[in-house]
């Protein structure tokens, strides 16, 4: 465990029966960050929150909160306070009565509970709420009394199970800005599970990605979309072009590789260890490759194609290209300037131009 | 025509068919009032006239007070009792994943189907055995097997209606089972609670044949009303009698049934 670590995920394994959930997995949460589990449904994410709640025991290992092992800590005894996905608001209780619910122990006098209610209640900018009753809230209401339940008990830990999940789009755009203001506001650790990763992406300052209950990659989230670290988050975190390839040589912190299509081309080789005569794929981002009607002298490197198909979506335009030798059309997605629409017919012939550091080699 | 859409359109053979139906149910119940008032000790047509006669001379009537007594002291008992053992069983039945869920709730229903009769006669010859004098404890031990499996049927859809999460919200904000059960799980499924108690109460109060076989010295009033039947003369006022009964038992019915009204409304919502 290192120094700075708040949260402590310890090889922590979880077994449903003869269902494994999760493998084996350990990671370090520092204190008062935003931290996100990125995953599709079923890939244990939501399993791993709960342990960090106390709903679940790891069926071996161990985790830490604030230094402290929580195994034979329960639920109502945990410094950590979690929001559900579907809220779980209190139907027989009104705003205020919900939001007071964890105050009981702390016997504060009626005049102090409310006090601390209505600054919640301000702080989710929902002031004179309190007598409303629970079940005649909005779902936007109600996520953010869920949320002021939790931190009106200054939790050390709020995890946050999906809760944007059940929002309309544009609240849901409204939120994510909201939380992640909030988290910067009174400075504690958030973890965050959701199966969006655009969300993950606004949000996060570090994103474990997770798959059959596995660990992909934990990074930040320009880490994980510049510099996937295999072809599962390279495909699951946006858009990827893949080609086939083998290592020719290498030379410093660079590899050569012969591709499929793409001919002889130079990648940077990062963390990986690949050398000589391994079989590799490299992947390119749709937005890193420029399309253009002639060979750019100035780009790395170059290759022509065949323009089959032009998605106009307004800010920018998704572009299909064919290139001899790859099985599948290369997307290339670029941003719409000149106000003419994609500006490019087609089909016709067209070359695809990108610096060599853009390439990620899996 | 758009107000009737193919699924709600009218079936008058249907109609006539319930209509029917729901008259052959309650005719031969309706005809216990309507000679109640019937100024003759022969239950028989033509009717004689109208008359409070049968009302009043139960209301002087000193046993008919004692087997109410009796009557409601079992009921209160076993309601409670049941209800209360009912919410214990409908909260496992619902919450805990346990293995032979099936044949265990299979178990606990059982007494719904079994014969009166057998439930009793066993009872009779166990307490017998054990040397427990029949008392009116003992038809409450009778009564509370039979209104068990109501009590839990009862709850069991309150305690299905609301998501689990919920009581993980209050685990998660602080509170330990017990609390929890008191803020959050009682409150919630209280109108099933009460409606329990309404029901057990009818049930125990209206029933005969296990107090027929456990009942002592001090009888209910359904043993009463069997008492009376020997005597002609006494008949018109078991009939005053009954048509309270009937009118007692519907009207508390009737109210757990509005009080539990809601549930099926919380197991639409569940889904949402």
């Amino acid at each position: 465990m290192t120094n700075d670590a708040f949260i402590s995920v310890r090889n922590v394994k979880k077994m449903f029966g003869s269902f494994q959930a999760i493998e084996n997995i350990s990671i370090d949460i520092a204190h008062g960050e935003f931290f996100s589990l990125l995953g599709a449904s079923g890939c244990g994410k939501t399993t791993l929150l709960r342990m960090l709640a106390g709903f679940e025991n790891p069926t071996s290992g161990e985790i830490y909160i604030d230094g402290q092992p929580m195994s034979d800590v329960p639920p109502h005894e945990r410094p950590v306070n979690i929001v559900f996905q579907n809220y779980a608001i209190f139907p027989h209780l009104n705003v205020r009565e919900n939001i007071a619910y964890g105050l009981r122990k702390q016997k504060l006098p009626r005049a102090k509970r409310n006090e601390m209610v209505d600054e919640m209640l301000d702080l989710i900018a929902l002031p004179g709420y309190g007598d409303r009753k629970a079940t005649e809230l909005s779902g936007g209401q109600r996520q953010r009394i869920a949320l002021a339940r939790a931190l009106i008990l200054r939790p050390k830990v709020l995890l946050l199970d999906e809760p944007l999940g059940a929002l309309d789009k544009q609240l849901r755009e409204q939120m994510q800005l909201e939380l992640r203001a909030l988290q910067r506001t009174i400075g504690i650790t958030f973890v965050f599970v959701t199966h969006d990763q655009e969300e993950a992406l606004t949000m996060s300052d570090r994103i474990a990605v997770m798959q059959g209950g596995k660990l992909l990659q934990l990074d930040t989230p320009t880490g994980l979309y510049e510099t996937p670290h295999n072809r599962e988050v390279a495909s699951f975190i946006g858009t990827m072009n893949f080609f086939d390839g083998v290592v020719t040589a290498e030379s410093g912190s660079d590899l050569t590789i012969d591709t499929k299509g793409l001919g002889e081309i130079v990648a940077p080789k990062r963390q990986t260890t690949y050398g000589v005569g391994d079989v590799v794929q490299v992947a390119i981002r749709p937005e890193k490759l420029q399309m253009a009607d002639a060979h750019d002298p100035e780009a790395a490197h170059s290759v022509s194609g065949f323009l089959q198909n032009a998605a106009y979506l307004g800010e920018r335009s998704h572009f299909y290209v064919t290139i001899d030798g790859v099985e599948r059309p290369v997307a290339v997605s670029s941003q719409n300037i000149n106000g003419s629409g994609t500006g490019f017919d087609q089909p016709r012939k067209v070359w695809l131009n990108w610096r060599k550091d853009v390439a990620v080699v899996l | 025509m758009s107000k009737t859409s193919y699924i709600n359109r009218p079936n008058r053979p249907l109609q006539i068919y319930a209509v029917l139906f729901l008259i052959f149910l309650y005719v031969p119940v309706l005809f216990l009032p309507l000679f109640s008032f019937n100024d003759s000790i022969y239950v028989r047509f033509p009717l004689e006239g109208f008359t409070w006669r049968w009302y009043i001379e139960l209301w002087h009537r000193e046993p008919v007070w004692n087997s109410l007594m009796n009557s409601v002291k079992v009921g209160a008992a076993t309601s409670v009792i049941a209800t209360a053992l009912g919410i214990f069983a409908a909260k496992a039945i619902t919450r805990y994943r346990m293995p032979g869920r099936g044949p265990i709730v299979g178990f606990v229903m059982l007494p719904l189907v079994v014969p009166g009769i057998i439930f009793g006669v066993a009872l009779l010859v166990l307490l017998s055995r054990l040397g427990v004098p029949l008392s009116l404890y003992t038809v409450a031990i009778g009564h509370m097997i039979v209104c068990l499996p109501f009590a839990i049927a009862t709850l069991i859809p309150r305690f299905e209606g609301f998501n689990k999460s919920i009581e993980e919200a209050s685990a998660d904000l602080g509170e330990n089972g017990w609390w929890t059960f008191w803020r959050v799980t009682f409150p919630i499924v209280w109108p099933g609670v009460l409606a329990s108690l309404l029901l057990t109460f009818t049930i125990s109060f209206d029933e005969f044949i296990m107090a027929f076989f456990l009942s002592g010295t001090e009888p209910t009033l359904p043993m009463y009303i069997w008492g009376q039947l020997r005597f002609p003369q006494q008949f018109p006022s078991v009939l005053a009698l009954s048509s309270l009964i009937i009118f007692v038992s519907f009207f508390i019915v009737l109210i757990g049934q509005y009080l539990n009204r809601d549930v099926q409304e919380t197991l639409v919502k569940k889904d949402t």
